[in-house]
Formats: structure tokens, C-alpha cells, sequence
């Protein structure tokens, strides 16, 4: 008896009460709940805004409208002209940066030797981390000009600058994501279309890029909802003149440089102009979030697909 | 027995080849344009700025003069915003990180954290300026003040950190973790003694990313209403202040060419400040790096 | 010829009856400075299983991948020494390492089928070497159906050819990879551990097959497993540390080993 009572042994530690543990592991906890109260509070504040807005304005009125005159009598608050101005900077954008940047993915990925990748690499990073308004002057100063040489009608305003200055501005994003999604392809299915007699191009255009497509197309989503979300860059080089247009040499105003606009005048709180920013507000965030949940689903599924 | 065979390349693979090649030449092309933009930004930027750029650039406050004019204000606008902002997202991102990566297990809160983290990071800078105009500005009546703006420029490199900190933390090899556990330590002794030191260089380079991402946002502040005008230097959180991308936005809006110029001189104090940044950045992780080797 | 002195000197020798036309001729290959594979010479006998075995790292995987210029890939490597197919060394710079891969089908150690449809992985080569170029459609649909029967596969995928490579089984895609590089009609088939990936019932429909394919292609067999050199090659090569150490018919070498190191290898004493 004596025995086992000397043997025995506390291996479950007496849960002591330790505060300073207690207090940080609660610390912990907390921070990592910031990230979820934040959703929440960007939820409830666009939401919460934008109830007197859609007292005045119907949501169909809003979504459907093809006016957009807040400014003016008579008031109208048609959000399509903003979104056909969005669309502009987005699809132009696209147009440039999805095929550059793929290509140089595959230059990173599949061609270039260590040492041409090392000199690459940053300097691509460097393009992605140069701030937005610095593009704006960019566009303003350098695009806008250049394209008046071709174009002689072209304001000084135009979606077409904006749209490049934008494409240049995801570029390096889509490159190092796709960079990243080509190198996740294995080296064996390389090696597999080597075998079978395929060239370098062949390898990649056939196998590797097919093989990565999810991944790419996922790269290409989340970079549009960056470009639907730019603000600095088209505030300045896009104007500020809502209108349903196709024409790319002429102003047109996106949603973000709509809000920056409202919130750069003295318009007085509660007046509709100023609750319209969180109407705005809110459908930004809604396209881009669905746009960044569809893309973060189809990227986590092609990880796993390669394990 | 053996047919005689050709294996010099046959017509078709002749052709086969030319394309290869010329797609190599077209993948170089495309990578090489990448880097003929940087160098044409870095040209105008220079070419219109650097004229301008001089120590009473730097040391005067904002002038309806454009060869008056200075980033006195905005400077000191964007240093006290820069460690406001550190100061807050530093600890609550490596902290959440540290919670993420060490202490939760791989359950569904883990996973709503996750998927919530990365649409976070996907989400418009300008939302985060709605919000903190919202929140900070008014429900908390912070005011057009330093705090308020540092708030939600926290928010929105926090997903920043926290990426790049769980990052870093997966690095570090499990066999450490368990042997500081086979030693008696507590999780919290692990983490704090083991883990973080070896992911420190890691750490640092996610910091450094949130604050190169941090000193350039112009869309927030101008949410929350940090102004174009100021000609005072603030001297605490709760002052207003102007920081310099708003004072370049503010410059580059401007019809006249000598604004312009003082916008890119003001792009030129920009870029040097994240190249400063990004330099201490890495000489940072360097030493800590060399520390940890043997 | 060093093959045939060999042949005449030492007893029976590799069965080299049916003739060669792929052999290997004091070929030495290094990674960067570290070498892999010293001074090898043997021949593959036409229409003939030649394994390799040997511990891992003894250099049989470089030397297979010499074979049909795979190692081009890696930067490092380098090679010394000859590889010649019907005469010519393939290392020839006029020589273009597709049309040597064109005639020489391999299969990996992972089974790999592309992320494609069963068809599209078999069809890959054809349509790449444009071999049904200007025919029928159907012309490929049928070549595609020879190669899966070929590889046995056929019945088990003829009614979802258009379904994913990935829906497959393990042993399925090996024997899908299989198809895939005979499709090409080739001379050669290049088998880097076939099996290593598979679990027993697998491997033993593998070997089958490769027996079975014997007639009408020359197979080098990369292998760990000696039971499998036994079962389905007719010559063997042992590598050790990058020399080869043997080389005869495969009855011969597993009953009467003429080195010791052979014997010390195959009695399970090291590797």
C-alpha cells in the first residue's frame, strides 16, 4: 500500500491557475478575433449607412438606374454609370495584365535560370509594391500624354489611362501568382511530355498551363476584384464624370473614385450624397468579396488537387 | 534487323522548334516589359522631380505656393501614422498568428478564421476607410485624428502580418517544439522562448511588408479625412495630421506643372523612405538569421 | 567489341541473340561535380527485358534517363562517353533529343497522366509528333483504343474515355502511362521502377504486361526489387556506386553471380 502511494506520480500537472498563461493565451484568443469582429464591423457599418439611403432610393432604382446625378438637381442615384465605369478600368486592366501577366509566370516559372529569376524576381516585387497614387500620377503625367499623341480627341481624363496604368499596376500581382501556381504542377508531368517528344513550349502551352488552369483563373479573379477596388490611380487619371459609355478615350467615374469624391467635398452627414457612399460602399464590397470567395475556394481546390 | 533511321530533326519538329523558340522569346518579351514600365515610372518620376527636390522641400509645410511648398507636415503625418499603426497591428497580428498557427487545432473555427483572413486581404482599401470613417471618425469620435487614421490603416495590414507571421511560424521545424516540450516547457514557454525567436527574421519581413503597404495607402485616409492643408507638425495621436500620399494625391490633382513637380518630388521622399524601409528590413532579418546559425 | 569479348570469355553471357540497336559505350555522367554513373558499356538486346538493379543511388536512374536524353534537364548533369541508337550517338549535336524520345517510350516511378481526359493522355503524342495528321478522326480513336488494349486497360476505361486520368486507380494510370508511351509507336520502352508506387496486384498486371510487350519492343527496366529483375527481364545489369559490377542473362546472374559484390547484393547482405 505504502508503496504505490510514494510511487504515485501527478503526471495531469494540478491545474494550477497560472495568470500570466491564463491572461495570454486570452490575449491571444482576442487577437485572432479581431480579424473576424472586423468583417463584422465593415458588415454592419456599410449595412447599418446605407438603410437611409434605401429609404429614399429603392434597391432597384439603385441597381437598375442609369443616372447617376447626386450632385445635381435633379438628383438621380442610378449606381449603373459607376459600374460601366468600373468595368471600363476592370476589363482594360484585364486586357493588359492577365496576358502579360501570365507570360511572365511562365518566363519565371518554366524558363528563367536561377540567377535571371534572382534579378526578376525583386524587381517585378518592386513594381507591386510602389503605392497606388504614384500610378495616378503615372497615368496623369506620362500615359495620358503619350496617348493624346494617338489619340487627339482624348481628354485629359480618359478610362484608357486609367485602364493601363491599373493593368500595370496588377501585373506583377497576377505574374506572381500565376509564377506560383505553374510551380505548383509537378516536375513529373514535365518530364512525362518530355518523354513523349514535346518541346519546351509545347511542355508548358500542353501540360503545365492546362495543368494549372484553376490556378490561374483563380489569379486572374482575385486580381480584377483588386483592380474593381483601385481607387487612387482612377480618381485621378479617370475623372469623375458618371456616364454609361463605351468610349475609352473620354471620363468616365468608377464606384471607389465616386466615394473619394463625395468624401473630398464638404458634403454635411445625413445629407443623401453622403449616405450614398455606403450604398456604393456596400455593392463594392459584396462584387469583391464574392469575387475574392470564389477565387480562394477554386485555389484551395487545385492545392489539394496536387496534394 | 535494324531499318535505318533519321533522328535529325524531321520537318515538322524543324517547325516545332521555331515556335519554341519564338514563344521563348515572346515569354522573355513579356517579362522584359515588366521591367521597361518600372524603369519608364522610375524616368518620369525622376525626370519631373528631381529638380525640385531639396532639404526646404523637405522642411516646409504646405504653401498655396507651389515653389513654397513642402512635405514638412506630411512627413511627420506619415511617421507618427507609421508607428500608431505598428504599435497596434504588430502585436494583435503576430498574436493572432501565434494563436492560429500554435494553439488551435485544425477545427472549424481555425478554418472560418482562415477563409475570413484571406477575403480580409482581398477586401478594397477604400471599405476599410468607410469603416474607419464610421467606426473611428464617429461612433468612437476619435475625429479626423492621427489614432483614428493609425486604427484603420491597423485593420487593414493585419491580414498582412498575420499571413506572413503564420508564415514564419510554420517554418520553424516541429522537432524544436518538441523538444522544448520533452524539456517541460508550457505551449506559452515554447512559443515565446523557441518558436518565435527562430521565426523572428520572418516576422520582421512581414512587418516590413505591412508598413511598406501601410506608408503608401491613400484611399483610407482620405476616408477618414486626413487633411490636404496642414502646416503644423502634430505632437500626439489624437492631433490631425496629413501624410504624404495625401499630399502627393493632393499635388497631382492640380492642373499646374509646378505641382506637379512637387508631386513627384513628393513620390521621389516616398520611394526612398520604402527603400529605407525595406533595407532595414532586410538587414534585420539578415543578423537575426546569422544569429540563429551555428 | 568490348560486349562481344565479354560474351566469348565469361560463359554464357547476355543473351544478345536477337541483335541491338540501342547500346551504351563507356559512358560516364556526373551531377556538377559528383559522379553518378563511371564508365558504363552494355548493349539491350532487341526485343528483350534488360533490368537494372542495384541500391538506391547506384546511378541506374541516370543511366536510363541517359538514355533518351532526360537528363538534358538537369543543368548540372553531364555526360561522357557514347549512347548509340542504330548507330548513331544520340548526343550528337545534329541529332534532336524529340526524335529520340519519339522512338523511346518511358514510364515513371509516379504513375503521371496529365490532367486530361483518358483519351488526351493517350492521344498526347500522336497529335503532338502530328502522326494522324490530314486521316480520319477516327483513325486516332482507333490507335488510341490499340495502345489502351495494348496496355490492358481498354475494357476497364472504353466507356469513360472522356473522363479524368485522375479518376483512375493508381495501377490504372501506371498502365494509362503505359499506353500513353507506346502510343508514339515506339521502339524502345524506358521503365524507371514502374512498379514502386503500386500495391502487389498492380504490379503483378504490370509484369504480365511487360511480358507480354517483350515482342514486340525492347524494354529496359529500372528496378529495387530483384524478385521483379527475375520474374521479367532476360538480361540484368547490376550497378553499384555508378560501376556496373554485371551484366548477363538474368538466370545466370541470380544463380551463378560473378562477383561477389553481385552475390553479396542479390543473398541480401547490403542494399
Amino acid at each position: 500500500m505504502s508503496l504505490s502511494t510514494t510511487q504515485r506520480i501527478p503526471l495531469r500537472s494540478e491545474q494550477k491557475f497560472r495568470p500570466v498563461e491564463f491572461s495570454a493565451l486570452a490575449f491571444l484568443r482576442a487577437s485572432a478575433l479581431v480579424s473576424i469582429v472586423t468583417t463584422l464591423a465593415i458588415v454592419v457599418v456599410l449595412v447599418y449607412e446605407s438603410i437611409p439611403f434605401f429609404r429614399h432610393v429603392s434597391p432597384w432604382e439603385f441597381l437598375l438606374g442609369t443616372q447617376w446625378t447626386p450632385l445635381l438637381e435633379p438628383r438621380a442615384f442610378g449606381v449603373l454609370p459607376l459600374v460601366v465605369g468600373t468595368l471600363h478600368v476592370v476589363i482594360g486592366a484585364g486586357l493588359i495584365a492577365l496576358p502579360l501577366g501570365l507570360l511572365t509566370g511562365i518566363f519565371l516559372s518554366e524558363y528563367a535560370g536561377p540567377r535571371t529569376r534572382a534579378l526578376l524576381k525583386p524587381l517585378v516585387e518592386v513594381l507591386a509594391g510602389i503605392p497606388t497614387v504614384v500610378y495616378g500620377f503615372f497615368a496623369l503625367t506620362f500615359v495620358t500624354p503619350i496617348l493624346q499623341r494617338f489619340f487627339p480627341s482624348i481628354g485629359l481624363f480618359n478610362s484608357l489611362s486609367a485602364s493601363i496604368v491599373v493593368g500595370i499596376m496588377i501585373l506583377p500581382f497576377v505574374a506572381s501568382l500565376c509564377e506560383d501556381t505553374l510551380r505548383a504542377v509537378p516536375r513529373s508531368l514535365r518530364d512525362g511530355a518530355y518523354a513523349l517528344g514535346a518541346t519546351k513550349a509545347e511542355v508548358t502551352l500542353k501540360v503545365v498551363v492546362p495543368g494549372a488552369l484553376s490556378g490561374v483563373l483563380a489569379s486572374f479573379i482575385l486580381a480584377l476584384s483588386r483592380a474593381i477596388g483601385e481607387t487612387m490611380a482612377v480618381t485621378l487619371a479617370a475623372g469623375s464624370t458618371p456616364k454609361l459609355t463605351a468610349n475609352v478615350l473620354e471620363s468616365i467615374q468608377t464606384m471607389t473614385a465616386y466615394i473619394v469624391q463625395v468624401s473630398l467635398g464638404d458634403t454635411p452627414r445625413g445629407t443623401i450624397e453622403y449616405q450614398s457612399i455606403f450604398a456604393v460602399g456596400l455593392l463594392l464590397f459584396l462584387v469583391t468579396l464574392a469575387l475574392n470567395i470564389a477565387s480562394n475556394r477554386i485555389l484551395k481546390r487545385f492545392r489539394e488537387h496536387y496534394e | 534487323m535494324s531499318r535505318p533511321i533519321d533522328l535529325t530533326p524531321s520537318p515538322a519538329l524543324v517547325v516545332r522548334r521555331r515556335r519554341d523558340r519564338l514563344f521563348h522569346a515572346f515569354a522573355f518579351a513579356g517579362a522584359l516589359l515588366c521591367l521597361v514600365v518600372l524603369a519608364l515610372l522610375l524616368f518620369d518620376i525622376v525626370s519631373t522631380g528631381a529638380a525640385r527636390l531639396s532639404w526646404e522641400f523637405i522642411n516646409s509645410f504646405p504653401s498655396r505656393f507651389a515653389d513654397r511648398a513642402g512635405v514638412r507636415a506630411a512627413l511627420w503625418g506619415s511617421a507618427w501614422l507609421m508607428i500608431v499603426t505598428m504599435a497596434i497591428a504588430g502585436p494583435i497580428g503576430v498574436a493572432a498568428a501565434i494563436y492560429l498557427e500554435e494553439f488551435t487545432r485544425r477545427g472549424r473555427l481555425a478554418a472560418i478564421l482562415e477563409i475570413n483572413i484571406s477575403n480580409l486581404a482581398g477586401v478594397p482599401s477604400i471599405i476599410y476607410g468607410i469603416l474607419g470613417l464610421a467606426f473611428f471618425v464617429r461612433w468612437l469620435a476619435l475625429g479626423r485624428s492621427i489614432l483614428a487614421g493609425a486604427l484603420t490603416m491597423a485593420l487593414l495590414v493585419l491580414p498582412v502580418v498575420i499571413i506572413a507571421t503564420r508564415e514564419a511560424l510554420r517554418a520553424v521545424p516541429g522537432s524544436l517544439r518538441a523538444a522544448s516540450f520533452a524539456l517541460g516547457a508550457s505551449p506559452l514557454q515554447t512559443v515565446l522562448r523557441v518558436v518565435l525567436p527562430s521565426a523572428m527574421p520572418g516576422i520582421v519581413t512581414g512587418l516590413i511588408l505591412a508598413l511598406s503597404r501601410a506608408i503608401g495607402e491613400t484611399a483610407p485616409l482620405i476616408m477618414i479625412g486626413a487633411l490636404t492643408y496642414v502646416a503644423f507638425v502634430p505632437q500626439g495621436p489624437m492631433d490631425s495630421f496629413t501624410a504624404l500620399p495625401i499630399q502627393i494625391f493632393d499635388w497631382a490633382s492640380r492642373p499646374q506643372a509646378a505641382f506637379q513637380q512637387n508631386a513627384a518630388a513628393g513620390i521621389l521622399v516616398l520611394l526612398a523612405l520604402l527603400l529605407v524601409m525595406n533595407s532595414i528590413g532586410i538587414l534585420i532579418r539578415q543578423r537575426a538569421s546569422r544569429k540563429l546559425q551555428p | 567489341m568490348k560486349i562481344e569479348a565479354l560474351r566469348t570469355s565469361q560463359g554464357a553471357g547476355p543473351d544478345l541473340a536477337t541483335g541491338s540497336t540501342l547500346e551504351v559505350r563507356g559512358c560516364s555522367i556526373r551531377y556538377g561535380d559528383k559522379p553518378a554513373v563511371n564508365d558504363v558499356t552494355l548493349a539491350f538486346a532487341l526485343h528483350r527485358v534488360t533490368a537494372l538493379i542495384g541500391p538506391s543511388g547506384c546511378g541506374k536512374s541516370t543511366l536510363l534517363r541517359a538514355l533518351n536524353r532526360m537528363n538534358d534537364h538537369i543543368q548540372s548533369c553531364r555526360l561522357e562517353g557514347q549512347v548509340l541508337y542504330h548507330g548513331q550517338d544520340i548526343y550528337d549535336p545534329a541529332i534532336d533529343a524529340a526524335e529520340v524520345r519519339k522512338r523511346m517510350g518511358m514510364v515513371f516511378q509516379k504513375p503521371n497522366p496529365f490532367p486530361k481526359s483518358i483519351f488526351d493522355n493517350v492521344a498526347f503524342g500522336p497529335r503532338l509528333n502530328g502522326t494522324f495528321r490530314g486521316q480520319a478522326r477516327q483513325a486516332l480513336a482507333d490507335h488510341v483504343e490499340k495502345c489502351l488494349r495494348a496496355a490492358g486497360l481498354w475494357e476497364e476505361v472504353k466507356d469513360r474515355l472522356r473522363d479524368s486520368a485522375l479518376s483512375l486507380s493508381g495501377g490504372q494510370q501506371q498502365r494509362l502511362c503505359i499506353a500513353r508511351a507506346i502510343a508514339n509507336d515506339p521502339e524502345v520502352l524506358l521503365m524507371d521502377e514502374p512498379c514502386s508506387a503500386l500495391d502487389p496486384i498492380s504490379t503483378a498486371r504490370i509484369e504480365e504486361l511487360i511480358l507480354d510487350m517483350r515482342e514486340n519492343y525492347t524494354i529496359v527496366i529500372v528496378t529495387h526489387n530483384m524478385e521483379q529483375a527475375a520474374r521479367v527481364s532476360d538480361n540484368t545489369g547490376f550497378l553499384l556506386s555508378g560501376d556496373l559490377v554485371e551484366f548477363n542473362n538474368t538466370a545466370d546472374l541470380f544463380s551463378r553471380p560473378r562477383s561477389k559484390k553481385t552475390e553479396d547484393y542479390i543473398t541480401g547482405r547490403f542494399g
